[in-house]
Parts: structure tokens; sequence; C-alpha cells
């Protein structure tokens, strides 16, 4: 299509149905009205288009292979994060078992080279919640080609692709739900400091 | 500060459950109950005899903030000191825990430090 002209049957039905509306207006037509239908025709290529290249796009692909790949990958990491992470625990309380054998000095350092671990672990946690919401985000957009993949085709659309994600009616959620974001990026979110600058505020 | 207390940990992750229940028992706490869930921590709270709460907000079937609220409205469990640690820091969610009751509010990643201090801090006012 170097012009953007929608070839086929589509672009000729197009075509042949706004020349026998004008065959039959013949001499009829005002130059508003020609200038109203040659905008109609316009109008319907532009949309034949649109379908043509949605079709070209494969974005069956995208639903069907790409979005699932990638959510799935995404789960595989959070899962081996996670596997990691008990073993490095695991590690710590052999650690701390062993401290007891230790005295001074040296137990004391142990201690707060495992409170180090203990404290760096919690990445698993945070970075668990932000795949999560990329996962959430992923769904949605899946949901949307979904929807595209139907108009364009003119098919219903549950059959041709699945729900999107379900989410509660707003009006049913509770506060704590409706206020669970999730992680925020740095400096999005407020501090420890200013957390407890916050609370004292109420005192 | 009386640390024989029964301390209920909340958390969906059950590697941050065993991590803060790590961290307590440095701290010599070592009567440490779980929950993945705000109804199940609710449960535990009805039937047990616990002295602190430390919760996660994000949470499914009930989160941390609507678990602060049943622990309120309940008569016997309305003084119960509660911490909320969470990765929630947005500045709404610190005002409707505030609102809610909360005793103290940590965010994540913290660090044992924080959580020695805000433990150490509600437990005197309890």
């Amino acid at each position: 299509m170097p012009d953007g002209t929608p070839q086929g049957p589509e672009g000729d039905r197009i075509e042949a149905t706004v020349r026998a509306v004008l065959a039959t207006m013949a001499g009829d037509l005002t130059a508003k009205e020609s200038a109203l239908l040659a905008e109609l025709e316009g109008l319907g290529r532009t949309i034949a288009r649109a379908k043509a290249e949605i079709a070209a796009l494969k974005v069956e692909d995208i639903r069907d292979a790409h979005i699932p790949s990638a959510t799935d990958e995404l789960d595989a990491i959070v899962e081996h994060t996670a596997h990691a992470t008990n073993e490095i625990l695991d590690c710590c309380e052999t650690l701390e078992q062993m401290q007891s054998e230790l005295s001074g000095e040296a137990a004391d350092k142990l201690q707060g080279a495992v409170t180090r671990i203990y404290e760096a672990c919690s990445f698993q946690d945070i970075t668990g919640q932000r795949i999560g919401k990329v996962v959430t985000a992923l769904k949605a957009i899946e949901g949307r080609i979904s929807t595209i993949v139907s108009a364009a085709s003119g098919m219903p659309g549950p059959e041709a692709a699945p729900a999107p994600v379900a989410q509660p009616r707003d009006e049913k959620r509770t506060e704590g739900e409706k206020l669970a974001n999730g992680p925020q990026l740095p400096g999005a979110g407020v501090s420890q400091s200013e957390i407890d600058r916050l609370l004292a505020s109420f005192d | 500060m009386d640390k024989n207390i029964n301390v209920l940990i909340v958390d969906d992750y059950r590697t941050m459950l065993r991590i803060i229940r790590n961290l307590l028992k440095q701290l010599e706490f070592n009567n440490v109950d779980e929950a993945v869930d705000g109804q199940e921590a609710l449960a535990k709270l009805r039937a047990g005899n616990f002295g602190l709460v430390i919760s996660d907000w994000n949470m499914a079937p009930m989160t941390g903030l609507d678990l602060l609220k049943e622990v309120r409205a309940d008569q016997r469990l309305k003084n119960m000191p509660f911490i909320m640690i969470t990765a929630e820091s947005k500045t709404e969610n610190v005002v409707a825990a505030k609102q809610a009751g909360v005793s103290n509010y940590i965010v994540k990643p913290f660090n044992a430090e924080t959580l020695r201090e805000k433990i150490e801090k509600v437990l005197v006012h309890a």
C-alpha cells in the first residue's frame, strides 16, 4: 500500500459503494454535498487502512505469545530470587548458630554481618512487588490489544481474546485495597524520617 | 520493655516473615507467630494472647490497613500495639494508617535499628 490506499476486496468495495452512490445522485449534488461524500470516502479508506495495518502488525502474536512469555519470565525471576534468598537465609541461620561458639568482638562482628544480610535480603520482597506491578501492566496491555483485535476483525471479543484481568469494582474495594500501590520509584515516596515527622505531627 | 510478649508478624511474602522473625530473634523476642494475610491474622489475634502486631499492608484477602481497622474495632484488641511495615510510602498511606490508629509505621526496605527503635517506642507507650 505505498499510497496508503487499502487494496483488495475491502478497498474495492468502499470505492464501488461511493461510486454507486455518486452515480445515483449525479446532477443532484451540490458542491458541498460532493465534498461531504468525498470526505466520507476518505474516512472509509482510513478505517480500512487502519484495519489492514493492525492485521499486518500480527497483534495476535503479541497477545498470544509475547506477553504470556514475558509474564512467565517475570514469574520465574520472582521464583528464582525467592529461592536464592532463602538459601542465603539458611546460611545466615547456620552462622547465627555458630555465633554461640564465639565470644567478644568476633561474635559481635558476626552478628552485625548477619543483620546486614537480613536487611539486604528484604530486596526480594520489594523486587517481587515491583515485578507484580509490571505483570499487572502487561495484562492490562494484553486486554487492550484483545479489544483492538476484536474491533479490527469485527469479531466478538471473548472468543478472540482472553478477558482482561478482572478488577474489583471500585466501590466494593476497601480503603486498604484502594491505597495499595506497592513500592514507589526512588524519590516518589516519603522517606522513613519524613514518615516519622508526619506521625509526630498528629501527636 | 517485656520481651516475653507474643508477637504476631503478618506478611504474604514468606521470605519477609522469615527475615522479620530472625531480626526479632536478634532483638530477643522469641515468642513469634506468623500469618500470611489479614484474615488469618485476625483469627489468630482473636484466639490468642498477643502483645504486638507487625503487619505488611499489601495482602489479600484482607490488607494490613483493614486488619488494623478490625483490631481497633474489637473491644478486646483495640489497644494492641500495631506497627505497619510496608513498601507503601505515599503520604496518603501514612495518613490513612495514622487515622486508623497505627502505633508506628516503617517503610521497606528498613534496617534492624529502625525496627528496634519503633518496637521500643510502641511498647513503652503501650
